[in-house]
């Protein structure tokens, strides 16, 4: 719950411990908008706008998970792909057995939340660099599993079943709501988390891990929660993917350019903050739809931009943001007002 | 009076929002010990670390023979004659004996120091010069750590801790060598928790108490009393005399 | 007879998998930073033995005579400049700035030199092998490659524990203050490990480039070998990479010799197995594990 902001509360030298740097009812205002307008949106725009959109919140999603990897939890993986690729397997296989797709995209996120869960136990045996690349070994095993299963389409791929009776406006129009709202309930429940007791203990890993091992925060079960729930994400975004295509084929599911996305994306938008990753994804997108005539030149300057934030801002554009206008749109923290200390 | 060798005015080194060292000088004259006491946390080991390059001051100048050095890196430090022995030892263990040595031969000045010197000095030496680091006695490896900064051929010898974690005769039989170090014209600084060792080998001693300086002077002019004021602190300070503590 | 065969040709591909990994293993063991841009390194210098060396009207057989010394400058100054400057951050910016350098130059050679495959042009070196008997095969030039490797294994290990500039590395690997200590500019010894690391990246790429084709893509899939090949011979040790390698090898061929699907996925299993039942590695310390 939001503690009001209160100035008479610290008049009689009590402290008083804020979570929002502004009032809360301007942003739930502005949220209930924006939400208002989005899910509207293929109704107002073009279905070629709501496909680019589409693509833009399958990018939002997989940024906030790995920003809750790596900004939050201090987790670079590089393997990410291996979820997005295992969600949308899922959710082909799934299909093939007379689901409908869009049921299917749950069931993805749990299919990937179990395959993640036992892995943490070998990836959690490296870290740093090591445990980096380990992540990408995982997804390249991944991918050489399963394109070894016939059904599945081999290393060739196949097109997703079950959407044959919408026609392509009306699959673009349902892959958007359906991925729009999985972007929603991700950054939302991103949101929530962090503002939960976990994010207290991701707080307290990230300012000093040796003491708050000591002070009994249990990192490694944080930081396996945290996997688990990035795995989910990731999975849900491929579901979505395969959705939108609709066509699965390993190499590009299992492609490591989703992990370079979503590392680039977060560490322009800023890391660790909610905002971030958002905000990058849009500058990405701006980017890519403005050079996309230029062949991988989008991917080369986007490159040397996070490269660049990363060595002088490392905080990112809206870190960098926040820092000068002391402002945030969903805070995770706490403030504390007016200490006094006791005479 | 000449100019002192070594020259420290106005330190102030943060860590962090924390003030470690507030506003202290002193200054070492060629051939001369001065010892800076202190309790836990009182800055000594900040001290001598900012002097060898290992943190920047915030405020304030270092310098030797009458040029400040307060922003060099460690190793142009080193080229200039200041040596540091770091408290707890910190020998390269994956190295032998001599490696360690070599190590700090390697971008040694000319002097009086070279490894076969350093032999002489310690004659249990050259018999386990193939020995990896981690298999020497704590009392070994101070000797070792000692060793190594020695053949850089310091004009400044510092010295954090010698003490620290080593049985009360290994101790006396370390802080033996001084004298023998000063002989060969080498102005030393230690840092000591053990108020009696430090007394005991310094010229001049100066006592810092949460990075201030609270007494300074020669140890034949103090009294154990103004010692423990200074050591402690006004509320502290206990009855009976000060012993080396930990 | 076979299986003596997927063993041999196992051992050969492993001695490229040491060489490949050794500058990864001595950056990790120096810097304590992982270059995720390493295997992209290796390309750029098989690029370089292609498009450049034509112009110094050298065959190609001995570009790497110009491409390692080039590579071992071009990686002292990336070290000075932009590797040091994320490891004054953090290790976590380390990686992030050299997974971005990985995927900036693997989309700068697609755009120059397109998706195409190259081979650096050795003549008829390329065919010439060893047949014991009917089914064992030996190719000359895998034979040199291996014998490269454990060459530059040896030199690594000489020039380590024998010269001064060698022990200085040890040293500021050990204890990096200390090291400073003793009169070492970190900065300057980083620089020497990233230079000898690169030096041998780029030889790795040249004998890649003249056992197979390469693309600018070939880096990430070579970078994920060495690693395995790091790993299961345990961090932090040469020799052991080397067995590392042969182990990563000899188990690829095993696989492939059932179904080619299988290679790389059975080096993958290899390496899964090994973090399973003795993550130190087989010759490790517990240094990178957590």
């Amino acid at each position: 719950m939001n503690q009001p902001t209160s100035g008479a509360a610290n008049q009689d030298g009590s402290i008083s411990v804020r979570r929002s740097t502004h009032s809360p009812i301007f942003t739930l205002v502005g949220a209930f908008v924006l939400v208002a307008l989005l899910t509207a949106a293929p109704w107002i725009f073009s279905a070629q706008f709501a496909t680019t959109l589409t693509n833009f919140f399958i990018l939002v999603i997989m940024a906030t998970m790995w920003n809750l990897l790596a900004g939050y939890a201090g987790m670079v993986s590089i393997g990410q792909q291996a979820f997005v690729g295992l969600g949308a397997y899922a959710t082909l296989y799934l299909a093939l057995k007379g689901m409908d797709p869009f049921v299917t995209i749950p069931l993805a996120a749990v299919v990937c939340a179990a395959i993640s869960y036992p892995v943490t136990y070998l990836l959690f045996r490296l870290r740093g660099g090591y445990f980096s690349i380990a992540t990408w070994v995982v997804a390249d095993t991944a991918m050489l599993i399963i394109g070894t299963i016939a059904v599945l389409g081999g290393g060739t791929g196949r097109s997703m079943p079950g959407l044959q009776n919408l026609s392509p406006s009306q699959t673009a129009h349902d892959s958007y709501l359906a991925t729009w709202f999985v972007a929603l309930i991700v950054v939302a429940g991103t949101y929530y988390l962090l503002r939960s007791r976990l994010g207290l203990v991701l707080a307290s890993i990230r300012d000093n891990e040796v003491a708050a091992r000591s002070s009994g925060a249990n990192v490694r079960s944080a930081r396996r929660l945290v996997f688990v729930i990035a795995a989910a994400g990731c999975g849900a975004a491929g579901a979505v993917l395969v959705i939108s295509q609709p066509f699965v084929q390993p190499s590009s599911v299992f492609n490591l350019q989703w992990a370079a996305e979503m590392l680039f994306v977060s560490m322009i938008g800023g890391l660790g903050t909610i905002e971030g990753p958002i905000i990058g994804s849009a500058i990405y997108f701006v980017l890519q739809q403005t050079l996309q005539q230029q062949g991988a030149w989008y991917l080369i300057i986007f490159g040397s931009i996070a490269v660049v934030v990363a060595l002088w801002q490392p905080r990112g554009l809206w870190g960098a943001f926040r820092d000068r206008f002391h402002t945030e749109l969903l805070p995770v923290g706490h403030w504390v007002d007016n200490i006094k200390s006791p005479e | 009076m000449s100019k002192p060798l070594l020259d420290v005015h106005g330190l102030v080194v943060h860590h962090g929002q924390l003030k470690a060292i507030d506003d202290v000088s002193f200054s070492l004259n060629e051939g001369e010990v001065l010892a800076v006491i202190g309790a836990n946390g009182a800055g000594k080991s900040t001290l001598l670390r900012t002097v060898a390059g290992l943190h920047r001051p915030t405020e304030g100048s270092i310098s030797l023979d009458g040029s400040d050095i307060a922003r060099l890196s460690p190793h142009r430090r080193v080229a200039l004659g200041i040596s540091l022995v770091p408290e707890g030892r910190r020998l390269f263990s994956t190295m032998t004996l001599e490696e360690n040595l070599r190590v700090g031969a390697f971008h040694a000045k000319k002097g009086p120091f070279d490894i076969e010197r350093i032999y002489e000095l310690f004659n249990w030496m050259p018999k386990r010069r193939r020995q990896y680091a981690w298999q020497l006695s704590g009392g070994e490896q101070q000797a070792v750590a000692i060793g190594r900064a020695l053949v850089a051929n310091p004009r400044v010898l510092l010295l954090d801790e010698l003490s620290l974690g080593l049985a009360p005769i290994v101790i006396e039989r370390i802080y033996a060598l001084v004298p023998e170090i000063v002989s060969h014209g080498v102005s030393v600084l230690i840092v000591e928790q053990d108020v009696a060792q430090g007394v005991a080998v310094a010229d001049r001693v100066h006592c810092l108490l949460e990075g201030k300086t609270s007494l300074t002077g020669v140890p034949a002019d103090l009294t154990s009393e103004q010692i423990d004021h200074a050591y402690f602190g006004a509320d502290l300070a206990p009855s009976s005399p000060v012993q080396g503590s930990e | 007879m076979v299986w003596l065969n997927v063993v041999i040709q196992g051992v050969l591909i492993g001695g490229f998998y040491a060489l490949f990994a050794c500058g990864l293993s001595l950056m990790f063991g120096v810097l304590k930073v992982i270059n995720l841009a390493h295997g992209d390194m290796a390309v750029v210098a098989g690029y370089a033995a292609v498009f450049l060396t034509p112009h110094l009207h050298i065959p190609e057989v001995w570009s790497f005579l110009i491409v390692v010394p080039l590579f071992g400058l071009i990686g002292y100054v990336l070290q000075r400049t932009l590797i040091q400057k994320s490891i004054d951050r953090d290790p976590f910016t380390t990686l992030l700035v050299t997974f971005g350098l990985s995927v900036i130059i693997e989309n700068l050679l697609l755009e120059i030199y397109t998706a195409n495959g190259q081979t650096i042009n050795i003549g008829s070196l390329i065919t010439k092998s060893w047949h014991p008997t009917s089914i064992i095969y030996i190719s000359y030039l895998s034979l040199a490659v291996l014998g490269a490797a454990v060459l530059v294994l040896v030199f690594l290990q000489l020039f380590l524990s024998k010269t001064g500039t060698g022990r200085l590395i040890r040293a500021v690997a050990d204890d990096r203050e200390a090291a400073q200590l003793s009169g070492a500019n970190y900065r300057h010894v980083f620089g020497i490990a990233a230079a000898i690391a690169f030096a041998t990246v780029a030889l790795a790429g040249i004998a890649y480039g003249m056992m197979t084709q390469f693309a600018p893509t070939s880096g990430g899939v070579n970078l994920l070998f060495a690693f395995e090949a790091v790993v299961i011979g345990g961090i932090g040790s040469l020799w052991g990479t080397l067995v590392g390698g042969v182990a990563l090898g000899v188990a690829q061929q095993f696989g492939a010799h059932f179904n080619p699907q299988y290679q790389v996925l059975a080096g993958n299993v290899l390496f899964l197995l090994v973090l399973a039942v003795r993550p130190q590695g087989l010759f490790g310390k517990k240094t990178a594990l957590a």
